[in-house]
Formats: structure tokens, sequence, C-alpha cells
């Protein structure tokens, strides 16, 4: 279900204020006008109705446990909005630990001058992807700041989930052989992004892929288990950024093969335009796995089954030659060693 | 990508390297010299799948490179003290000023934009009349036309609160003064594609023939720079001394004339400082005296004083092709992306940072 067909269910409550200002944060009559007036019921579960300080649940065995803050710019961009990314941010998080999300807590920084509808737009797309994460929000928090003192909205949410019994997952794990596979397309959603920032504007289609990615997870674990040696989501630093940090920590050498890193044509030639490299492009609705060589072909097949699947491939593998380095194979068959970035990557002059 | 993925084709790179090395006989050095080719030679490997006899040296094609210190300053002293709005290329603002980076004054609150292009500055400069806007408008040739609209476009406008910071530099000066460099012993050129694009390719008739220096213009992709080299290298072992052009698709003989109009409406050749290697004759280019009012050098009082460089950088050199980056004291110690000394490690143009980035080509190269 997308945000506006929700939407259409869950009206805006009929308010005597448009925008938020600071009363809002004040913990008085507003905070809970505010409150009690949408959000509570909106976001409605067994636990969250308690209204209480903190949220009391039960959950046994393994956990895992992550948090995340999310200060997107702008807060509507193609493809999404900050409050979809909050929820499928934290819950992707906890399922690249190897776990199933189940609770997420949600605080709001809200920038006095907010308007009602804005908050609301986001209201529902965090409702949307609770919805189809499964999982619940079960407390939060309302501050407010200043005008000028923030950047509309900024959202920390903090998850807790239970580690699938099947799964281990750890840097640990990996050995020499192990194939390296991405979940879909690259640096779409950093493009998506990008093309609505001031300044940069550029007419394209492209739009963010944020999702949730703990039903594919948790299937692929059902599945395939402790031959999963790890997983991650390349968000910031792209997918070169999270090799390196592999790399690094396992002294392992890394290989990977540019004509099999999936890429959409229309990002590709947004990131030939702007002088950026999509494997530094941040991602949302992708993750990365690193897997036994002998299950990489079935995982493979079963990872693209998915939606948020589909365009899976294998890039590269774990290999014992330049330990701590990525190397990247060009098209052309020349090398070229993949570093950790520098600062943010900066659009080029010509 | 229609247009780009032909020019990556693993199976045409390998029928050029293996003409090459068939008719390779001696050793050459040919420089690039444009920044964007030595990134696409280090970025796709070409260093290392190229004969050992052809020896690739980097020229001074790198606009952020070779903006002079004082300019820096310049701009920095407009965003930071007279409260500009100072909207630049990207990979311009984290170049070391004597001080500071613009990108640490952004951080310290002034306000600097990113931009793509100039012409974002003058609707900026539109939606805030209240408020100054400078462009710093660094760049080849390349860069020049769109740099010279936004002053049509501002004027047009009737703006009086949109001015360009300008250090425009030019190729071919920039090629004469490296061949006349005792110390750089270059035998061939791999002339910048798209600079040619602009202005075309008649001013370097005259360098070809004065010097007998063969000159090839060149493309970007894999295929290009290969096909390029071939052409020098064949031009080389028969003995020639020619222009020709690899770039063809792109690249006409009379350029854009609708370019170089709106470049020459608005700019002035002049002397120029280049960063690491000092001052050119006629080597760049700078507002018109009619168009004072755009100038920024002159619409603001910014009389800063020059400082050196710091001693132990070599970027001259490397610019020069006198020395590849690895044969520098500092290379990757005291001089590193995050900590640059000098302005080729910071540019995603620069050789410094070309090789540091892709420390496996460097250290096949070194070997």
């Amino acid at each position: 279900m997308n945000t506006s067909i929700l939407s259409l269910s869950c009206p805006m409550p009929q308010l005597d204020f448009e925008v938020i200002t600071m009363g809002h944060g004040s913990g008085g009559i507003l905070t809970n006008k505010l409150l009690e007036s949408g959000v509570f019921d909106l976001l409605k579960n067994p636990i969250l109705d308690e209204h209480h300080d903190g949220a009391i649940f039960e959950l046994t065995g393994k956990l895992a446990f992550s948090t995340d803050s999310y200060v997107i710019s702008p807060v509507f961009f193609p493809g999404g909005n900050i409050g979809e990314l909050a929820v499928n941010g934290t819950v992707n998080d906890i399922a690249m630990c190897g776990a199933i999300p189940k609770y997420l807590s949600l605080s709001f920084i809200l920038e006095e001058g907010l308007t009602m509808k804005e908050f609301w737009e986001i209201l529902l797309s965090i409702k949307m992807a609770a919805n189809n994460a499964g999982i619940h929000i079960v407390t939060g928090d309302t501050k407010v700041v200043e005008r000028g003192k923030g950047d509309k909205i900024f959202i920390n949410t903090s998850g807790i989930g239970q580690v699938h019994p099947k799964a281990n997952i750890s840097i640990h794990n990996l050995k020499i052989g192990d194939k390296i596979i991405v979940s879909g397309n690259i640096a779409t959603h950093g493009i998506a992004i990008m093309s609505v920032r001031e300044g940069l504007d550029f007419e394209t289609t492209i739009e963010s892929d944020t999702t949730n990615l703990n039903h594919t997870v948790k299937a692929l674990l059902d599945e395939f288990g402790n031959d999963i040696h790890l997983f991650r989501d390349p968000t910031r630093g792209g997918v070169a950024t999270v090799l390196n940090e592999i790399a690094r920590d396992t002294k392992l050498g890394i290989d990977i093969f540019q004509k099999n890193i999936p890429v959409v044509e229309e990002v590709y030639g947004a990131c030939e335009l702007l002088g950026l490299d999509p494997l530094y492009v941040a991602n949302e609705g992708v993750f990365m796995a690193v897997v036994s060589a002998e299950i990489a072909d079935d995982f493979l097949k079963k990872l693209q089954t998915f939606d948020n699947g589909q365009n899976a491939a294998i890039i590269g593998n774990v290999v014992a030659e330049h330990p701590r380095q990525v190397v990247l194979q060009s098209r052309i068959g020349g090398k070229r060693v993949i570093n950790m970035l520098v600062g943010e990557q900066l659009p080029r002059i010509c | 990508m229609k247009y780009l993925s032909e020019f990556r084709d693993p199976e045409i790179v390998e029928q050029y390297i293996s003409e090459l090395h068939k008719i390779t006989t001696r050793p050459w050095t040919i420089m690039e010299v444009c920044g964007g080719q030595t990134h696409s030679l280090v970025k796709n490997g070409i260093l290392n799948i190229l004969p050992n006899e052809i020896n690739m040296v980097h020229g001074p094609g790198c606009p952020v490179c070779v903006t002079p210190l004082n300019l820096i300053d310049k701009a920095l002293y407009l965003a930071e003290e007279k409260g500009v709005i100072l909207c630049s290329y990207g990979d311009m603002i984290r170049v070391p000023g004597s001080k500071r980076s613009l990108l640490e004054a952004k951080a310290n609150g002034a306000d600097i934009r990113i931009m793509y292009s100039p012409l974002e500055a003058v609707k900026i400069a539109q939606e805030n009349p209240t408020r100054e806007v400078v462009f710093f408008a660094v760049g080849f040739e390349t860069t020049a036309p769109a740099n010279a609209l936004s002053v049509v476009h501002a004027q047009r406008l009737r703006l009086k609160n949109y001015s360009i910071l300008a250090s425009h530099v030019l190729v071919p000066p920039a090629m004469e003064a490296v061949i006349n460099d005792k110390e750089a012993k270059i035998e061939a050129f791999l002339a910048a594609g798209h600079v040619c694009t602009i202005m075309g390719m008649s001013e370097y008739e005259p360098i070809v023939a004065k010097y007998k220096i063969p000159m090839v213009v060149t493309g970007f992709e894999p295929v290009d720079l290969l096909q390029g080299i071939l052409m020098t290298v064949r031009q080389l072992e028969n003995g020639e001394a020619k222009l020709e052009n690899q770039y063809s698709r792109v690249v006409k003989y009379d350029g854009n004339p609708a370019a170089q109009k709106v470049i020459n409406d608005v700019f002035k050749t002049e002397d120029r400082e280049w960063r690491g290697i000092g001052t050119i004759p006629m080597s760049g280019w700078e507002v018109r005296d009619d168009l004072v009012a755009f100038d920024a050098n002159k619409k603001f009082d910014v009389d800063i004083p020059k400082v050196p460089e710091c001693a132990d950088c070599i970027a001259g050199q490397v610019l020069k092709g006198i020395k590849k980056p690895f044969e520098c004291s500092q290379f990757g110690k005291a001089c590193t992306p995050l900590n640059p000394l000098g302005a080729p490690m910071v540019s995603s143009e620069g050789a410094c940072a070309a090789y540091y980035h892709y420390s496996e080509a460097m250290e096949e190269v070194t070997a």
C-alpha cells in the first residue's frame, strides 16, 4: 500500500493549529493534543496504547539492538520521505544482524514551522513502513527546536529484534573463496536524493529504492542458515565502503568485477554526468551478503525470487591475495584499488 | 549506453593494446594534458596494460590544481568577511587556501554553495536580491562558456548583486611552457578533447609546427585514450609531427563558434599565474573592462597578501610532468587527500589524488 492510499483511510485529524510551534514540544496541552489527536491512533498497538514512559514487553532468546538517526535533506524525495526511511533503516540494520525486527522506538525533533500537513504525511509513511515490515512502534518522544535550529524534522529510531535461530552472522566467519552478493541495483537512492538537492537539480525519473529487507533476509536465513557469513547494508559510503570495512576487519583481500555490478542505466548515466562513482553512492533498499561458495548460486536464485532481489548479482570473491585491499577489475580488464572514500564525493568541475 | 559502452569494449581495447605492442620499438614519453584523461588512465587500469616502453606523464590540465593560492584566499575573504553567497564547483571547495579550505569555512558558517552550473548561481542572485552572490569561476576553456554565459544572463536580468571571481587558464600557452621547460622531456601530446570541443584545433597548429611535436586530440574513454596513444606512437615511430583528431565524434576543427563568441564577449586574455608553475604570459582570461560590475576582483576591495606555497610540495614538477606523484617525499605520508599539502592531492583530476586513490596502479607503475 502506498502512502496516498493510506491517507484516504487515515485522513488528517481536525486540529486548531496548522504548524508545529515550540509549545508542541513543551510536554503540556499542545504536546498532548498533537499525540492524542493522531499519532497514538495511527500507530496503535497494545504496547503503545499503555502510554507509559517506556515500553514493557517480553522477548526471549538472543536479541539484536540497533539505533540510527535520520537527517535527510530534502525531507520529501522522489520515491519516499524521511518517515519510511527512518523505519526501514533501523528495520534493515536489525535484519543485517540476522535478526527478525520486532519493536521500534520513534523520536522526533521537529523544527518550529513544520506544517501539520507535512508531519501527517511523514506519520502516514511511518505507519505504512511499519506495517510492511511487520513491526510495532512501541515508544517515542517529540521535541521541538526553534526555527533555523533543525531542518524541518529529524527522526531517531531504535529497534530490537530476535536473532534467527539458524543465523550466525559475524565478520569472523568469512573465509577465502566466499562469494560477495549485492541484492539489487546500486546507487539508486543516493542519485534520487541528489537529483532534488539545491544547485544540482536535474530532471530524472529515478526514485529512491527505500524498502524493508527483513522478510527477504528471514527467508534466506530459513534456507541457508550459517552458510550466510555476513549481511551488511551499504547505506552511507556505498558498496565500496562496506567492502573496505570487510577487507580491513578480516585482513583478507576482496576482488570485485565491474561488469557484474548491477546499476540501472539511468543511474549510471547520472553518475557519469555528475562525476560520481556509483560504488560510493548511498543505497537504501539494497543489502550485501557474503556466503559460502557452495551455496552462492542457490542463494542468488532464491534471492532473485523476491521483489527486492530481482536484480541481485554475485559481484566478487574473498581472496588470499592483496590482504586488506579491495581490487576492482575494470570492464576493460585493467585493475585498480577501491579505497575508502575521503570526505564527501564532490562533483567535478568538468 | 549508446556512445559510451562502445568506448569501453574490452575486445577493442585488446586490439589496440596488441597493435601498440606490435609497432612500439623504443621508449616514448607522452603527456596527456587533461586531468580527466589522467583520471581515466588510472581509474580504468590502462597504465598497467600499456607496453612498458610507453611512459605516460601527466600534464597541468587540472583546473583546481593550478588555481593560485591567493585566489582561494580571496574567495575565502569574500565568503567570510564580506558575507557573500559564494558559489563554487564541487572539487574547488576542498583545496587548501593559506589558512583553510572553503569546506572548512563553510563548516564555520560561511555561506558557500556547491553548483554544477554557474546559471544556478545567477538564479540564487535573483532569489536573494539583498545578498551579493559570487561565482568562483575557475577552469580551462571548457568551463569558460558557461561562466561567461552567467555574466551575460546576469546582465540581461539587470542583476546588481552577481559577479564572478574569474581565474580561467588556457591550454596552448601551458603546453608551450611545458615544452620549453628544460627538465620536462615530452615527445608528444594527447591534447584535451573537451577543451578542443570549445576552441577547435587551429590554435595547436603553430605549436606542432614550431616544436615538431606530434599531437593527437583525444577523448576520455578507454578506447579513446588507447586509440589516441596508438595514433601518437605511430607518428613518433614514423618520425612525423602532425596534429590529428582522435575525438572527431565530438571535436570539430573550428570548435564551437557560439561558445567562442560568448567567451570573447565577456573575457579578455591576460598573463596568468598558475599554482605551482608560476606566471605564464597570455595564458588566462579575465572579465573585460566594460563588464567590471560583474568582476568580483574589481567589485570588492580584495587585496589579499600573497603567501608562499608549502616548501615540501612538488606540485609544480608534477604538473609539468617532470616528476611522478610517488617520487615526492611527502606522497602518502605528510600529504594525503585528508591532509593535502598541494592541490593535486585534492582534486579528483589531480595526478597525486589519482595515484593515491588507485594505489595498486601506483605500485605497478613504480615497479
